[in-house]
């Protein structure tokens, strides 16, 4: 009961979903946007799941003490305070509980989610995504040294974009004449990227979608069976 | 006082940029808190990003505005709320049948999507003929174009060994690749720099007011 009855629905959503491309008939006909809207109502219970699950991962650890588990209250007392800001005032669209409570926005100049979001949320996330600016260039070093044609291919398109898609590339080969324009760096750079790199892609896309079907067709059917755990 | 307020916010998100920058030196406590205000607050957001913009307009609402003709919308709450049992270890195996109404509805949209856009969509546009284009630079790249995608194509084909003909077709196929892989690594690198000339931009010009606008 506990591995059937979840294969079954499985095989019996996924076929339906299948079927319904071929039937544009009630009630085939609106079935596959039914149940995307399903879908996504049970992947909002999956995300607070997520969430949740982060508490009591932390909570767990500030009880029993692990290595550096001062630092996990700080994470619970900001998801906390995100919350009851979110749910006490609202968003910058939506009304909370107290509703727009037009005292707290004269006094922070917006409401207190949306303020968080601005000057904390807004600047740690960029930052942190900007520290990896340092770290490529180390990866650079390694993943840049041609050792062999592949690597030296790698090299030259990442350097030719990197060119021809900055004003330092214009600059670079502007002094080349008119009837030579197709050696301009920003003109490789779109040829690469119109060509070259569409290619690798389309091969790329092209597998991939082969291998979502392949993927997809063994869900449906119960032979992949790994999403629903080990008991 | 909001002015004041947008001062101490500029400041407080300064002092956090230099925070995370601090691990650039080593892993360190000023990183390590900032860090998890990062988490905490990321975690805060997506939850009431999801109940005001997923759960309210597409459950609560019409739930409680027309609850009779929305009856059916009580099944997806269900499983909704057997997908939290999964915080419960003892009952934690109910989630499961959640799990296969996610996974069934995502194989089947997947598997219509996928034909469709990934692989029908691209083999159409790889049919082309390439001595239609308007002049020859556009000839020679269409043409590189359709012997790029084959050849990668052939790469990715592990059925058979690759050694021969077949074999250098497929060499030819990961050249290509390379290529696609060294523009996509350029792109990354583009996105990271701009970020982080947006950092230094807020740091010179909203912090410091070195940088006028």
């Amino acid at each position: 009961m506990r591995r059937q009855i979840p294969l079954f629905i499985t095989f019996f959503i996924g076929t339906i979903i299948l079927v319904s491309e071929f039937i544009p008939h009630k009630p085939f006909g609106n079935i596959s946007t039914t149940l995307g809207g399903w879908f996504l109502i049970i992947s909002g219970f999956a995300i607070i799941l997520g969430q949740l699950n982060l508490f009591k991962v932390n909570l767990t650890k500030i009880s029993r003490k692990a290595p550096n588990w001062q630092y996990y209250i700080i994470s619970l007392v900001c998801f906390l305070i995100m919350l009851v800001c979110g749910i006490l005032w609202g968003t910058l669209r939506q009304p909370g509980l107290l509703y727009n409570s037009e005292g707290l926005v004269a006094f922070f100049g917006l409401k207190p989610f949306d303020y968080i979001f601005k000057y904390l949320f807004e600047n740690l996330s960029a930052t942190m995504f900007s520290l990896l600016a340092f770290f490529m260039a180390s990866a650079s070093y390694r993943a840049f040294r041609a050792r062999n044609a592949e690597s030296t291919l790698l090299l030259v398109a990442a350097v030719l974009v990197m060119l021809g898609r900055t004003t330092i590339g214009s600059t670079l080969t502007g002094w080349i004449p008119d009837s030579l324009t197709y050696l301009h760096l920003p003109n490789i750079a779109n040829f690469i990227m119109e060509y070259l790199n569409t290619a690798g892609q389309r091969a790329i896309m092209i597998c991939a979608g082969l291998g979502v079907i392949g993927s997809s067709l063994r869900i449906i059917l119960g032979i992949e069976r790994s999403y629903l755990g080990g008991r | 006082m909001a002015l004041i307020m947008e001062r101490i916010g500029i400041w407080v998100g300064a002092i956090l940029t230099f925070a995370i920058f601090s691990f650039l030196y080593r892993d360190n406590p000023f990183y390590k808190i900032a860090e998890q205000i990062f988490i905490g607050i990321s975690a805060g957001y997506w939850f009431i990003y999801t109940i005001y913009n997923i759960l309210i307009p597409n459950l609560f609402t019409p739930l409680l505005t027309n609850f009779s003709a929305n009856l059916l919308l009580l099944l997806p709450a269900l499983l909704g709320i057997l997908m939290l049992c999964r915080l419960i270890p003892r009952i934690d195996w109910v989630s499961r049948y959640s799990i296969a109404l996610v996974v069934g509805t995502t194989a089947g949209l997947f598997f219509k999507r996928y034909l469709q856009s990934d692989v029908i969509n691209q083999m159409n546009a790889t049919m082309i003929n390439p001595f239609s284009a308007p002049d020859l630079a556009a000839t020679i790249g269409q043409l590189i174009l359709i012997i790029g995608t084959v050849t990668g194509i052939i790469y990715f084909f592990f059925s058979k060994k690759h050694e021969g003909v077949f074999g250098g077709t497929a060499r030819v196929g990961i050249f290509f690749l390379m290529i696609s892989f060294g523009a996509a690594f350029g792109y990354t690198v583009m996105a990271r720099i701009s970020l982080l000339i947006g950092r230094l931009d807020f740091l010179l010009g909203d912090w410091l007011g070195i940088i006028k606008p």
